[in-house]
């Protein structure tokens, strides 16, 4: 096995030195009843080549691009990746080290942190970030836990348009722990209806998501006030990040904590994993976040360098009183983020969020004017909602073998939305897949 | 002693980001505008983030340099105790990086994503074999987030018998995470000492345990590198109060083909795909850490499951008792591919060749620095080691310093100053993928590194010196916490 480098010598020579005779005696503390007897029952050993061939296989297997037009979103963004990213992204000095422990060696990765979280900072208008959580929902589950440290209350209301699949990863969170989420119904705009917060007291947060899972894009001043007068955080979450290259952004319209998915910055959707949480806050929050914190300091000559930081809040120096048990976070995807805004740029993400818009607005326009209704009247950025004529099964079956994903369907989700898609757009659908989508869902 | 592998090249300095660029300069290829601009209401409408705009060559430039500063498996021996830093084989990467994968929406419908659902269906059966349970998990994104999947599992089975149990043992030698995920499933940790041997002691769970307790958390090989040999006495005692055996398997690349957990009394395990299955750390993520039960805990596990239905692949939410989600889709995708790939490529013999090989490679580091440096517990380790710096209390030399100045010497230094029982603490765990002489070259810098101690203690006080930076005032950026620019 060419991973694995002992000669039969070197074996030999290092047994001797050890004081043993067989590789098995290595293991005379295991018990003999805890010992295998019989080998493990798993696939023969695959040359290189033959697993080429196997994965291949697999890989011919699944509707990508270019061969299939996916309009899907909800959490999961195609955007172009710039090859310069994909290929930093692989040096391997980044992709083979662990968390930087040992910062005078792990200084690469270090400011590269540290300026992803100043970027996201950036981003959504905050003060501090995270170095990265698993996903936008788990970010979203520890952003209400924080909320409820901070406040020592044990409610949390967050709207029913927050992603569907969040909300059941809070609950997870949640449930053992005798917290309470309560949920916000939604308006016929396709906006969250705080009216029923005037109803709930000791509230811990208020956490909405825009663009929500609909599309549409929340007042969040509003969310925002409403949620100061009831004495709660206001948790801001979203799964589209490059909103915020257009969007009035979270932490100026008053958010809290604002949370959520990074995927589109530069990260492969891979099946939705790894994915990237972004988790920020003020920094008068600095020390109740969890997870990991990337500080600038100074080396014995007084140059600048980067450590891991205010690790008292975390599970190898607090244990069970960390604010969080997150140790291996999603570092790389991080790293991939902060390139890609650095390649972006100011001026570029600004322009490309812009053309997100304005596509999905193209298509929009023309479903509507082939008579399709869109149910909800609020803006949106590069995902909306269509509602089909009833029966349209059929016509989804039958564009899926035409190598067409015309969007997902709300009815699991919300069962009182039959016929309901969310269709999503972005600057990699083109005005002809478009066209060509409206033809065939019109006949 | 050969020529050191630490030497100082021309490494070259970058500013940050922002201290960079132009505005007016771009680093990507806008896509075509084909359609008409259609704007938003302004008062939706932000500035814009205040980012640089950089070319595509800065951008290039700038990660170039800073990888440079970096260390990593493929740069040199990676010792960290507890990570198993083993090489990460780049066909993995390839395998990975196949469009048809990094291009696959996580919500397709069944029949347009049959190779991952495939792959998945697989490695659960591998993993379920190699730990000897019953069924996996692949959706915890880490080691932490599959504890916490553990507890809540366990969770669910106390609860849907009705009984409510409010505490898990948790063993002093455990990994910070194991108390923390206890904590976040609303369980208080209860901790045990190990005993003399390092180990735990089936009289200290049988007094600790009662019928408030819902299991037990134990790390076997543990963090002392050590075999639980009561592992078998302990899970009774648990089970006979009615409790749960979970084990963190971080260290499982001791004992693949060699012990099967759920031989031995395991009920729920959490794997590190991220350790023993070979996928790269990525300077701190993205892991994986699948869960692996016996039947009795398989209706509580995670949303939705991949099933098999006549040869086709679907994913099922149909599991009533289910805990729910604890991502937002189906795990670390990236990552799993990589240990499918990994498991693959080795087949059943070469895991546990790569078992005993890390085994006799952390063996031969402990026998041959035994006389060196102090060793906590002299017995057969497993995986790993765990050293102090007991013999340098008179040089007043510290665990710290002598791993700073490893890194002169071109490796990086061990685990250091865990696990918390050990005072000064320097575990190692070479992993199998390194040699015998690099593990003589890593043996020859310790001791001529214990010699510097005694003889010239400034060079280990001083250390590192040939790293971008000198040492870190690690307690500056925590007093004055300075965490964007
Ligand atoms: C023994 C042990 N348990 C649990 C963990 C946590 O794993 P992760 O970092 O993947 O969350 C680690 C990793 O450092 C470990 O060494």
């Amino acid at each position: 096995m060419h991973y694995l480098p002992h000669t039969a010598e070197d074996i030999e020579s290092m047994l001797q030195a050890v004081g043993v005779e067989h590789l098995d005696d290595l293991f005379s503390t295991v018990p003999e009843d805890c010992r295998l007897q019989e080998g493990l029952d798993l696939p023969e050993a695959l040359t290189e080549w033959e697993l080429d061939e196997h994965m291949a296989a697999l890989s011919n297997e699944m509707a990508v691009s270019p061969e299939y037009r996916v309009f899907m979103g909800a959490g999961s963004y195609e955007h172009f990746i710039p090859a310069s990213v994909s290929y930093l992204l692989n040096r391997s000095e980044f992709v083979t080290s662990y968390t930087p422990y040992q910062p005078e060696m792990s200084q690469g990765t270090l400011q590269a942190i540290y300026e992803y979280q100043t970027l996201v900072a950036r981003l959504l208008g905050m003060e501090v970030a995270t170095a990265s959580h698993y996903d936008g929902a788990t970010a979203l589950a520890e952003s209400l836990l924080m909320a409820v440290r901070i406040t020592g209350q044990r409610k949390v209301a967050v709207s029913s348009l927050i992603h569907p699949l969040y909300r059941r990863v809070v609950k997870t969170y949640f449930e053992p722990t005798g917290y309470e989420v309560l949920e916000l119904p939604y308006l016929n705009t396709g906006l969250t209806d705080l009216s029923g917060l005037d109803e709930m007291d000791g509230l811990a947060a208020v956490a909405v998501q825009s663009p929500n899972f609909f599309g549409c894009i929340e007042d969040l001043k509003a969310v925002g006030e409403k949620a100061h007068d009831k004495d709660a955080l206001f948790v801001s979450s979203f799964t589209e990040a490059l909103a915020y290259g257009l969007l009035i952004n979270p932490g100026s319209s008053g958010a809290d904590i604002v949370c959520g998915e990074g995927q589109s910055l530069g990260i492969p959707r891979s099946f939705g994993g790894p994915a990237l949480g972004m988790l920020a806050t003020g920094k008068k929050y600095m020390r109740k976040l969890p997870g990991r914190l990337v500080g600038q300091t100074k080396d014995l000559d007084g140059k600048r360098g980067f450590v891991l930081t205010l690790a008292t809040r975390e599970q190898h120096i607090r244990r069970e009183k960390a604010t969080s048990n997150i140790c291996t976070n999603n570092s790389l995807c991080a790293l991939a983020a902060a390139m890609y805004m650095a390649s972006v740029g100011g001026s570029g993400i600004r322009e490309l969020a812009l053309l997100n818009h304005d596509k999905a607005e193209y298509l929009k326009a023309q479903l509507k004017k082939e008579g399709f209704t869109i149910p909800f009247d609020s803006p949106t950025f590069n995902e909306f909602v269509v509602e089909f004529p009833p029966g349209f099964e059929a016509t989804y079956a039958r564009l899926l073998k035409k190598n067409t994903v015309p969007g997902l369907s709300l009815a699991p989700y919300y069962p009182e939305l039959a016929n309901h898609y969310l269709l999503c757009v972005t600057e990699t659908r083109s005005k002809e897949d478009m066209d060509a989508l409206v033809r065939e869902v019109r006949s | 002693m050969k020529e050191s592998l630490g030497t100082t090249g021309l490494i070259l300095n970058e500013p940050l980001l922002w201290e960079k660029g132009k505005k007016g300069r771009s680093g990507f290829s806008l896509p075509r505008r084909d359609v008409e601009s259609c704007p938003l209401a302004p008062e939706l409408t932000g500035e814009g983030p205040d980012f640089p705009d950089l070319s595509e060559v800065d951008v290039v430039r700038h990660y170039t340099r800073l990888s440079q500063w970096n260390f990593g498996v493929d740069t040199g021996m990676y010792p960290l105790g507890s990570c198993t830093m083993k090489y990460s084989p780049k066909t993995n990467e390839t395998q990975a990086g196949r469009p048809g994968f990094t291009g696959a929406h996580p919500l397709l419908p069944a029949g347009l994503c049959q190779g991952i659902l495939r792959m998945m269906f697989e490695l659960e059966l591998y993993l379920a074999e190699i730990t000897g349970m019953d069924a996996a998990t692949l959706q915890p994104a880490a080691g932490a987030h599959g504890e916490l999947a553990g507890m809540l599992l366990i969770h669910g089975f106390h609860r849907k018998k009705g009984n409510k149990r409010s505490k898990i043992i948790v063993p002093d030698t455990a990994h910070g995470t194991n108390p923390a995920s206890v904590a976040l499933c609303g369980y208080r940790p209860v901790p045990v000492k190990s005993n003399e041997q390092g180990i735990l002691s089936v009289e200290a769970i049988f007094d600790v345990m009662d019928d408030d307790t819902a299991g037990i958390m134990i790390t076997n090989p543990n963090t002392l590198g050590l075999f639980e040999e009561n592992s078998r006495k302990i899970a009774e005692v648990i089970h006979g109060r009615g409790g749960l055996v979970y084990c963190d398997g971080a260290n499982m690349n001791a004992v693949m083909g060699v012990v099967k957990m759920g031989a031995i009394g395991v009920d729920v395990m959490h794997l590190n795909l991220h350790k023993t299955f070979s996928t790269p750390h990525g300077g701190g993520g993205p892991g994986s850490g699948p869960v692996c039960v016996k039947k009795h805990l398989e209706p509580f596990l995670p949303v939705p499951r991949v099933v098999e239905e006549n040869g086709r692949y679907v994913l099922s939410d149909d599991y009533p008792e289910s805990i729910g989600k604890l991502q937002a889709f189906h795990g670390s995708v990236g990552v799993i591919i990589k240990a499918y790939s990994y498991i693959r490529s080795m087949g059943p013999e070469n895991l546990k060749k790569a078992s005993q090989l890390a085994v006799l490679n952390a063996n031969y580091i402990k026998e041959r620095l035994k006389g060196v440096l102090h060793l906590a517990y002299d017995r057969p380790c497993m995986h790993e080691c765990v050293f102090s710096d007991k013999h340098q209390i008179d040089d007043h030399i510290t665990t710290l310093d002598m791993a700073k100045r490893l890194m002169d010497y071109g490796f990086h230094p061990p685990t250091v100053y865990f696990p918390l029982v050990v005072d000064g603490a320097i575990m190692m765990e070479p992993t199998e993928t390194e040699s015998k002489e690099e593990l003589d070259q890593y043996i020859e810098a310790l001791k001529a590194i214990v010699n510097e101690a005694k003889d010239d203690p400034n060079l280990l006080h001083g250390a590192p010196n040939k790293c971008k930076v000198k040492r870190l005032d690690e307690t500056l950026a925590a007093r004055k916490p300075c965490l964007a620019g």
